[in-house]
Order: C-alpha cells, then structure tokens, then sequence
C-alpha cells in the first residue's frame, strides 16, 4: 500500500523521548481513572489522557508506533468490553441485589471514605468509561488523521461509475 | 451582562455557520457554537466565592453545601463536551470524503442530488 | 471575579471573529483552538475543575484531527465575492435571534446567584448535602454522574460509540482492483 512520506512521522529525537515517555502518562491516566471518585478526574478525564498517549506515539513515529502498541482490533473490543462492563453492573444492580437498574449496591462504609476502595460501583463505572473513552478517541483519530487520499489518482474511477 | 457575550459567541458561530462556503468552516462555526453553550452552562451553575463541588475531610456537609457551586451543569456540561468531541469526528469524516468525491471544500460545488 | 471572566470571554469572542472572518483555513482552525483554551481557564476559575481537564484533552484532540483533515489538501478557503444579499440576510437572521435571544436573557438570575440559595428544594442541594453519605464518593460531580445521573453517563456512552460507528463507517475503504463493465452498470443506477 502506498505509504505518504510524510506519515512515517518525526525525527529520531522526538520517536525516542514518546516512547520513554508513553509509560509515564499512561500510569497517570490510570491513576486519573481511578482516583476519580476522590481527586477531579474519573473516567472521562482518565480515558482522554491515555488517548493522547497513543495518539502522541502515532504522531511522533507515524503509523507504525501507534498500531504496534495497540492495534484496531484490539481497541474495537476495548469498546465493547467497557461498555459490557458498563452494562453487566447495572443489571446486576436489579437482578442481584433486587434493587433498581444502574442502583449502586456494593455498600461503602463509614471509614472506607476518602481511601481508594470506597463508594461502591462507581470506580468499576469509572474503569469501564475510561476504557470506553480511550479506546473510541484512538480509534477515531486512527481512521481519521492518518487517512491518505491521492485525489488525482481516484477520479477517474469515480467519473466512470458515476456518470 | 455576561451572559451576552455568551449569547454574542452563539451568535458568532451562528453567523459563521450560515455565511461559509468551507465545509471545515461550517465545522468551526459549529465548534464555536458548543464552546458559547458550555460556557453560558457553567456561568449559570457559580456561586459568589465558592469552592468546586469536591469534599475535603475536614469539612462537614452542611458547611460544604452551602460554599460549593453548583454541580449539576457540570456534571451535563462534561458529558456534552465529550459528545461534541464524537461529532467533531463524524463530521471530519463527512468533510473528508465530501472532499474525495469533488475534490474541493467548497459547498457551491457539491450539486449533485444522489452518490 | 466577574471581570476576570468577561475579559476572558471577550478575548473568546476576538477569538471566534477572526475564526469565521478569515480565509487562511490554519488561522481559524489554530483561532478555535485559543477559543477553546480560554474556555478551560475560564472553567478552572469558575470552580469546575473536571470540566476544565476535559476541555483541555478534547481542545488538544479537536486540533489535531482539525489540522491533519487540511494537511495536505486544497487547504485555502473559498474565494471569491461574498454575495451581498446573502450576507445582509444572514446578519439580519443572526440579529433576529440575537434579539430574541437577549430578551430571554433578561429572566435569568443575577451572575453568582446559584439555585441552591433561590429554591431550598432543587436538586442540587439533595446532591451537595447527601452526596458523601450516600455514595461514598466525596468527588460530588463523580457521584452525579455514575450514581445520581448514571442513566445519563449510559446515553452519553452510547452516543459515542454510535459516532465513532459511524465514522468508521464513512471512512471505510473498500479494495477497488479492476471495475468490470457490470460493476459500472449497477453502480450507476
């Protein structure tokens, strides 16, 4: 497939510091994702973090470093595995423990506040939205930003069937 | 008097939504519009001198409740910010192939009824 | 504090001017993005953290999926003459609105006069007083949204997963290795 030279991304320098770099905001998008029933943050914030990791790697060393960390396959699933996630706990909060849909029936406690396994369901939803956010965001700029057309080489065919 | 400057940035994006001949500045005029929304939103929902709506240990509840803003605009205020961001990426994608079919942006090119 | 925000706003607003106005497609895209910065120091000022992390992330992502969707194209703007009639009719439509619009501004409470001091029983105070004991969470927009609202959060979710089907949708490409001469009858039909 022809591949844009411009789209094997920037120098050796800037390659080199994203990869030492992704380990380090992708620990702080998951620490944003699940502190988020205690500090500002949850599972919109953390999921729009650890989209910017990747899309920082598949701008620093194009296409390559970007789906290598983490392939299209990989992240349609994530979506469907944070939304599943979503789901099973609110059904499980009618079916199981009898009360409403979405009901947050693992008890907290009065001590457990402010520490990180408290409130419930909530940061289970946090993980499955952070998951959800990632996933879509790095799959939208995938298929969008590194699309390449060649106009000049399409139109003919498009001439040819439309008319 | 400032929520009409809110009112004038709709306003701007509304106008550059009607005026534009650019399918990417339809785009902008319509991302202004959401940025004069969420504003107006969250202008709505402050309090004189509060604190954002998050609980130290140390304060009880009742103090709290009276010296926080307001939390529900902002609670709507993000899931529509996100929701934007997803209809941003659809209309690119229009963009996109509207531009692979006649190879310009312009909107005055684009007179065919169907394909 | 009120003039802070109206500065702030008002540089939005030369922001968004000079983003509808021009006619070098990266000015306005990169004016946006300003447009969009200032709002998340306006957010973080007016005491709305969350909101202010995720105006900066999707700001940054707008820009990039802006600026890569004109890199490369036919990238300037339509040129040409405005047409005078159709620009007078879209003022006077926007002014029209804008009337309409001040008019309902008129009802609106005070700036900092929130709900919760007008109206004792607003929801807003139930959230703020029993968040903590309730859930268990002290982040009280949190607790809004995944245990108050969560219903709200499972639509938001399923919005974007709906927009980015559809982007995948539209962008996708199918092999085209050789159009037969019957492919091209049905096509056109």
């Amino acid at each position: 497939m022809n591949r844009d030279p411009s789209d094997q991304g920037m120098g050796e320098i800037v390659r080199t510091v994203a990869r030492w770099l992704r380990g380090f905001i992708l620990a702080y998008g998951i620490y944003v994702v699940l502190h988020g029933h205690i500090t500002p943050g949850g599972g919109f914030e953390g999921g729009i973090v650890i989209a910017c990791v990747f899309i920082l790697l598949t701008l620093a060393g194009g296409q390559d470093l970007g789906l290598s960390f983490f392939s299209r396959r990989a992240a349609l699933s994530f979506i469907s595995v944070g939304g599943l996630l979503f789901l099973a706990l609110a059904w499980m909060g009618m079916w199981w423990a009898g009360g409403a849909f979405l009901q947050n029936f693992i008890g907290t406690s009065e001590e457990a506040r402010f520490s990180l396994f408290s409130a419930g369901t909530i940061p289970i939803l946090n993980i499955g939205l952070g998951l959800k956010v990632a996933s879509s965001l790095f799959l939208v700029f995938t298929v969008l930003a590194a699309f390449r057309i060649d106009a000049a080489s399409e139109k003919p065919e498009e001439e040819g069937s439309g008319s | 008097m400032i929520y009409s400057l809110c009112l004038l940035l709709i306003l701007v994006g509304l106008y550059g939504v009607a005026v534009s001949r650019n399918t990417l500045k339809i785009v902008i005029g319509l991302l202004i519009m959401e940025h004069g929304v969420h504003l107006l939103l969250i202008l709505i929902g402050y309090r004189t001198a509060g604190s954002p709506p998050i609980m130290d240990p140390g304060t009880t509840a009742t103090d709290f409740s009276g010296s926080a803003v307001d939390p529900l605009p902002q609670a709507l205020v993000l899931t529509s910010i996100v929701i934007g961001l997803g209809v941003l990426a659809l209309m690119a994608a229009l963009c996109v192939r509207l531009y692979e079919r006649y190879g310009t942006f312009d909107i005055r090119a684009m007179t065919r009824l169907r394909g | 504090m009120i003039e802070v925000i109206a500065i702030l706003a008002l540089f939005m607003l030369v922001g968004a001017i000079v983003a509808v106005e021009t006619s070098h497609l990266l000015f306005a895209v990169i004016s946006v993005g300003a447009v969009g910065f200032l709002a998340a120091i306006a957010f973080l000022l007016l005491g709305a953290p969350d909101v202010a992390i995720v105006q900066i992330g999707v700001e940054v992502i707008t820009l990039v999926i802006l600026i890569r969707a004109t890199i490369g194209r036919d990238a300037t703007s339509a040129v040409g003459q405005r047409k005078l009639v159709g620009t007078v009719t879209a003022v006077t439509f926007v002014a029209a609105i804008g009337l309409f619009g001040l008019q309902g501004l008129s009802d609106f409470p005070a700036f900092g006069m929130s709900v919760m001091d007008r109206i004792a029983d607003a929801p807003s105070n139930t959230y703020l007083q029993d968040g903590l004991a309730d859930t268990g969470a002290p982040n009280i927009v949190t607790a809004v949204l995944l245990d108050f609202r969560a219903y709200d959060t499972l639509g938001e979710a399923t919005v974007l997963f709906c927009a980015v089907l559809g982007t995948l949708a539209i962008l996708r490409r199918k092999a085209r290795v050789a159009p037969s001469p019957n492919e091209h009858k049905e096509d056109s039909e």
